[in-house]
């Protein structure tokens, strides 16, 4: 029993290091008054954009501490598909990776008053809950950008790519698809959506596009100069930078503005599965808290916004976003994207 | 069955019958209704899922010798429409996964070309519905066969069919509900023929031996035949019997006049008091016999004359006069004085002049034979909203006798053994006040000794 007893208490002591075999960024813990329960979370989003929205939890629920743990949206995705790691949240902004843990039964069900007064399609069986809505944007820098108006559909910015490739040569950024759960949705959402993305992804390797793993990269080096434009960037790392960096616009598409939704899941290894859905709850009610919204530039699910805008497409759950998780058309289209993006 | 419906009412037996059979063709509803529901339900899932193999099926294609699919997006996404069920699907070729979910269940047997399999099973921890279909596609020189399996949890189909059943449980109820409800009533105007019948012949009087006329259904006819030639034969049967009465009374009387003539003859012609006494004794008995067969011959007289009422009109305080005056010798030998509060005016009735007389005399002569000598009786009308005439006495009144009796045939005060009587007066007076639609009213004289016998008649 003592045995026993003290090696829970290593291996209690040694998951936050040695987590298996996927990879986290960074973690942090979050002492509460009490102590009572650790709520464990991974987490996609950035520990400044997450930690206001944190602090307000535990101030409301002084018992729980939160452990924040943030790795990719694959790494996060093999956490919990493949190895069984114990957390009590899981959020990401990869629909389709959450999308495939709920199909193949890796989420807890998790039904309370606010759950169901979200909109239908901001959850999917009662186990995936969608808190924000992101859309992808352009971020372009003044720089470049000074004699004429930045283009506001991807037709325009194909002409403008093509018309003066000398200016952009080398200054294009983009997600690498192959890298990120986030641009590797939002290029298919793309490639869904319009006939003109592989024309764009052509134009865009021919100007020698560099390739990022994250928003937060792509933002920085478009306020640095490096870059002139970074397409497909995700509107909320770019509103939170917007106030702090100057000479940076945010170019929202009129054509179509593919939405994002970030979405939090109960997986089935959930040790505290209670505390969980009080964060699902709280999340869910972000809107009621617009100080939230200011300090972590993440909007709320807002459907009122969603409808006003015609050219946004939220995109949706189901299982519709198994598709480009099957591994021929994951091979199928990365192949396709990297004939197209690596010209060489 | 039968036997517990034998006795009891026919309406309970209509109603639990048919309430029985509201029960059961409900329930025949609801399960219909589920049953054919469910299916379709579980027909849409089918054809979706049908579709979605289809459509995979079609996306197939060879690429440098080895087969690839494009997983369409229209495959899943038709699947998601519906339901926010979870969804499998797996690409075969012989043994090997070509993608999709390699431990997804395929069917051991693979189908022919044109064959779709359907299965239910358990996977995942969920019961999914299944489809596989088999596709051949060329690679270079030879054609490979492919399968196709596609799966999907039932969760949205379990889902309608509990909404199916909550609906068709409701419309089951409310039917039944509606059908019990048009049983009750069923049964009851079904019934109200003859609930009508039975107060129509219950309402009647119980001399009234007419045949009942009521309106009724052709299977109530023969029991109103059956009813209606009962009565007749009951009412031949009593008229004879009361032309019986009266022929023997009236045969009786006219030999018993002959007999007291020669009783009082001989009496004045005997000396020695206890023969006189005898023969006295002789004639009481002779008057008793005479009086008895005379009242039966007006009773039977009353009972004719009410069958078949003729009414005129007529003035009641004559007639009470007239009643009176006739009476008053009768009076006079016991010096009895009757008294009369009559109101001057007509009084105006519309009743048969024999009867009324026959029932005031009644009446009165009883009053006159149950009154003390040299007493007085007083006749009274007065008019209200009806005619009342009352005859108070000081005789003897009714002792303790039970009131209501008196008026039955041949019923008698318990005081009166000693004073000839029959005991049809006062049947006779109340026969014909009730003909007129009034009633009496017997009750010991309020201002001291004797009786007051009020008869009561409307005012036409």
């Amino acid at each position: 029993m003592r045995i026993a007893h003290f090696s829970a208490v290593i291996a209690f002591a040694l998951t936050p290091i040695s987590l298996g075999a996927f990879e986290i960024e960074s973690q942090k813990f979050y002492e509460s008054t009490y102590n009572e329960v650790v709520l464990r979370i991974i987490s996609t989003a950035d520990i400044d954009v997450f930690e206001p929205i944190i602090l307000e939890f535990q101030r409301i629920h002084p018992t729980i501490d939160v452990e924040y743990v943030i790795a990719s949206s694959t790494e996060l995705m093999k956490a919990i598909y493949e190895e069984d790691a114990v957390f009590d949240l899981a959020i990401s902004s990869a629909m389709d990776l959450q999308t495939k843990l709920a199909n193949d039964g890796y989420a807890r069900t998790y039904v309370s008053d606010t759950t169901r007064a979200l909109p239908s399609w901001a959850k999917w069986r009662d186990q995936i809950f969608a808190f924000t809505q992101e859309p992808a944007v352009m971020v372009i820098s003044d720089k470049y950008f000074t004699d004429s108006p930045p283009p506001t559909t991807r037709e325009e910015l194909i002409t403008l790519l093509r018309n003066e490739p000398d200016r952009f040569t080398g200054r294009v950024g983009t997600y690498d698809i192959r890298r990120s759960g986030a641009g590797y949705l939002f290029a298919t959402q793309d490639s869904r959506n319009t006939d003109s993305y592989w024309r764009l992804t052509e134009v865009m390797g021919r100007l020698d596009a560099k390739l990022y793993s994250s928003s937060a990269d792509m933002i920085s080096d478009v306020a640095d100069g490096h870059l002139a434009l970074a397409y497909n960037v995700v509107g909320s790392y770019a509103a939170s930078r917007l106030g702090s960096t100057p000479g940076i616009r945010i170019v929202p598409f009129v054509d179509f503005l593919s939405v994002m939704l970030r979405t939090v899941l109960i997986p089935k290894t959930a040790a505290n599965p209670v505390q969980s859905g009080l964060m699902i709850d709280f999340l869910a009610e972000l809107n009621s808290r617009p100080y939230l919204t200011e300090l972590t530039n993440l909007p709320p699910i807002n459907r009122d916004e969603l409808e006003a805008n015609s050219a946004a497409r939220p995109i949706r759950l189901g299982p519709e976003l198994l598709v480009f998780l099957d591994r021929l058309k994951k091979e199928t289209f990365v192949r396709s994207w990297v004939s197209s993006i690596e010209q060489e | 069955m039968t036997s517990i419906f034998d006795k009891g009412s026919i309406r309970r037996r209509l109603t639990i019958q048919l309430f029985v059979v509201a029960a059961i063709l409900s329930l025949a509803f609801f399960l219909i209704v589920r049953a054919v529901a469910g299916q379709a339900a579980s027909e849409t899932q089918d054809n979706i899922l049908a579709a979605s193999a289809t459509s995979i099926a079609d996306s197939l294609y060879s690429d440098r010798g080895s087969i690839k699919l494009e997983l369409p997006y229209s495959a899943l996404s038709m699947l998601g429409t519906i339901s926010e069920d979870r969804v499998f699907y797996r690409v075969l070729i012989g043994e090997q996964t070509l993608t999709g979910y390699e431990d997804l269940p395929s069917p051991d047997a693979w189908p022919t070309r044109s064959e779709t399999v359907f299965s239910t099973f358990d996977y995942r921890g969920e019961e999914v519905r299944s489809v596989a279909i088999v596709r051949s596609v060329s690679t270079g020189s030879q054609q490979t066969k492919v399968m196709v399996v596609v799966a999907q949890t039932r969760l949205g189909l379990a889902a309608i069919s509990s909404q199916i059943t909550v609906t068709a449980t409701a419309v089951g109820l409310g039917f039944f509900l509606v059908a019990t409800a048009l049983s009750l009533y069923a049964a009851q105007s079904a019934l109200s023929p003859l609930n009508r019948m039975a107060l129509s012949v219950t309402r009647r009087g119980p001399k009234d031996l007419r045949p009942v006329v009521t309106k009724s259904p052709s299977e109530l006819a023969p029991l109103v035949d059956a009813l209606n030639n009962f009565m007749s034969r009951l009412r031949i049967s009593l008229a004879q019997s009361e032309d019986f009465i009266a022929e023997a009374a009236h045969r009786v009387r006219t030999p018993l006049a002959t007999v007291r003539a020669q009783a009082e003859v001989s009496l004045r012609r005997l000396e020695k008091p206890e023969d006189k006494k005898a023969l006295r004794e002789m004639i009481r008995a002779i008057d008793e016999s005479s009086r008895s067969a005379g009242q039966l011959l007006d009773h039977a007289m009353v009972s004719f004359r009410t069958d078949s009422l003729e009414t005129k009109e007529l003035d009641l305080a004559e007639l009470t006069h007239e009643t009176c005056r006739a009476l008053s010798p009768t009076a006079d030998v016991k010096d009895i004085q009757i008294k009369m509060d009559i109101p001057k005016h007509k009084l105006p009735i519309k009743g048969d002049p024999i009867l009324l007389h026959n029932a005031l005399r009644n009446i009165l002569d009883n009053a006159i034979k149950y009154s003390p000598a040299d007493s007085d009786i007083l006749v009274r009308v007065e008019e209200d909203e009806n005619y009342r005439v009352s005859v108070i006495d000081q005789g003897r009144g009714f002792g303790d006798t039970d009131l209501k009796q008196l008026t039955s045939r041949f019923a008698r005060g318990s005081n009166v053994e000693d004073i000839v009587g029959s005991g049809l007066g006062l049947t006779i007076a109340d026969e014909v006040v009730r003909a007129h639609m009034g009633s009496i009213e017997i009750s010991a004289n309020s201002g001291g000794t004797g009786a007051c016998v009020s008869l009561i008649f409307p005012r036409s």
